[in-house]
């Protein structure tokens, strides 16, 4: 990616509304301490579901960000996105009002858009008849919103869409908006991913396809990636945003470069709705095809922040798909799996774990896997169990992996080595 | 005859309109005086409905030129119901 057509994408800004902080100090902070962001569910009452524990939003003020009408009108995943990228701008010190419109795109991914404001409009329906259905039920629920909202608060007129592909979807929303910068569609892009969907419906639906914890007793210690005692993942919520800029642009205005974005894999596992390829075929080529386009050797790479979800199946899949692509070298390899803080962003998972890259890069430290305290034997690389370590880190990977099958791979490198 | 209070109308306009109950006055126009866009309107109508018990159809409430006429309306509505 960084090679094939000259132009290289540079990263400037992120943004963050996340179950571990609204902001990036916050965010790094809960990371590399392992403070879980994961809470009894305090959004409907769960009384009756078999998960009632989920890591969501807290402190998140609206009004820093949009007016209250605005706020009104918005779904909950579209004021995150509002949020995050308005953080994310200011970071990066760009202002897409200053610019041609064309220059500035945004692409936020949501795997499933605004749940909570279907919820409440189906209830509305039932209860009260079709003329209680608000008026903001469509521009609340569908996916693309997101974006759509960014572009008319931040005046970035050019390419502006969502990418769905569940909990994949912003890892390919970022990958995406790269590749219009290195085709030349844009200068700079805002991407990344929104989820909102601690709902009743949403959890019910999760908890019936067993995918989601049930140590209800200890939210903090529910998501352990890779150890014996997982038992699924824990549901969060928030928004992560980057932007992304042609560094030769983001150089000639005197940017901050906080990481280069140097290769993008995706692919299809061709296998079932919601269970992984268990030897993780699908992730093996699209790491392969991210490194490949990154122009990296598989040695090359310091620090894998995994897909990891706590899930039985996921994480021995992924295992055995690092283990593929890494050959000796994945036991050299630091693996973490962050969503074991901050619990799984689903649409935003992608983005907040590129985002954990960036800054593990960026600061020389390695965010831990917590709650990793014997880990499963099927399981046996070094996920930097439970403390932060100390370590250079010059090329980054992040793998997001979605219901459906879908794969996405980001290659990132530490921004002086160029 | 139940007098209707003019602050609630305000109150409850500004909550939907995202505006300052002092806004919402006899001469001010949805529209053009509050930026109610046809979404907002839709809203306005389930919202007055609910409050006040009555039938407001969106043609009607598109005629009315200004709060006052909504007001007018809704007065009208309550004497017709006391009368009853």
């Amino acid at each position: 990616m960084s090679q094939a057509n000259g132009r290289r994408v540079a990263v400037t800004g992120l943004g963050f509304v996340t179950p571990i902080g609204n902001d990036v100090e916050t965010v790094w902070s809960n990371l590399v301490e392992g403070v879980s962001g994961v809470g009894p569910i305090t959004h409907f009452d769960a009384s009756s579901y078999s998960t009632r524990i989920a890591a969501e939003v807290k402190g998140f003020e609206p009004e820093r960000y949009m007016d209250r009408k605005t706020a009104r009108h918005l779904g909950r995943y579209c004021q995150f996105a509002l949020g995050a990228s308005q953080q994310a701008l200011a970071q990066a010190g760009l202002v897409p009002g200053d610019m041609d419109p064309d220059d500035v795109g945004v692409i936020v991914s949501s795997g499933i858009g605004g749940m909570e404001e279907i919820e409440k409009s189906h209830t509305a329906l039932m209860e009260r008849g079709v003329r209680r259905i608000s008026p903001f039920t469509v521009p609340m629920m569908i996916a693309d919103m997101a974006a759509g909202i960014v572009a008319m608060h931040t005046k970035a007129g050019g390419p502006n869409y969502a990418i769905v592909s569940a909990c994949a979807s912003s890892g390919h929303g970022i990958g995406e908006a790269a590749e219009i910068i290195k085709r030349g569609d844009a200068k700079a892009m805002l991407a990344g991913g929104a989820e909102a969907t601690i709902t009743p419906l949403t959890m019910g639906a999760f908890c019936q396809i067993k995918a989601v914890s049930e140590r209800n007793d200890e939210p903090e210690r529910a998501c352990r990636p890779f150890d014996t005692g997982r038992d699924g993942f824990v549901m969060g919520e928030g928004a992560v945003m980057f932007v992304l800029e042609d560094m030769e642009f983001a150089r000639e205005r005197g940017a901050q470069v906080l990481a280069e974005l140097i290769g993008y894999g995706a692919s299809a596992d061709m296998h079932h709705f919601t269970a992984p390829h268990p030897e993780g075929a699908g992730a093996i080529r699209a790491m392969r095809k991210a490194l490949k386009k990154a122009a990296v050797e598989p040695a090359q790479v310091d620090y894998v922040n995994a897909h990891g979800t706590s899930t039985k199946l996921g994480d021995i899949a992924e295992t055995k798909a690092i283990k593929q692509v890494f050959g000796d070298h994945a036991h050299q390899l630091a693996v973490s799996s962050t969503k074991s803080v901050h619990a799984h962003l689903l649409g935003a998972a992608g983005a907040m774990e590129a985002a954990a890259c960036v800054l593990a890069i960026e600061r020389g430290l390695i965010p831990p896997t917590i709650n990793l305290d014997d880990q499963d034997p099927e399981c046996d690389l070094d996920y930097v169990p439970n403390r932060a370590r100390q370590a250079k880190v010059d090329v980054a990977i992040s793998n997001s992996f979605g219901f459906g099958g879908h794969n996405a791979t980001l290659v990132l490198r530490r921004a002086e080595l160029n | 005859m139940a007098e209707l209070d003019f602050k609630e109308l305000q109150e409850l306009a500004a909550e939907i309109l995202g505006v300052e109950p002092e806004q919402v006055q006899m001469n001010v126009s949805f529209q053009r005086d509050l930026a109610a866009d046809s979404l907002d309107l839709v809203e306005l109508i389930a919202a007055v409905e609910d409050k006040y018990d009555v039938e407001l159809p969106e043609e009607q409430l598109e005629q009315m030129k200004n709060v006052g006429d909504l007001w007018q309306f809704l007065e009208a509505r309550e004497a017709e119901r006391t009368r009853a």
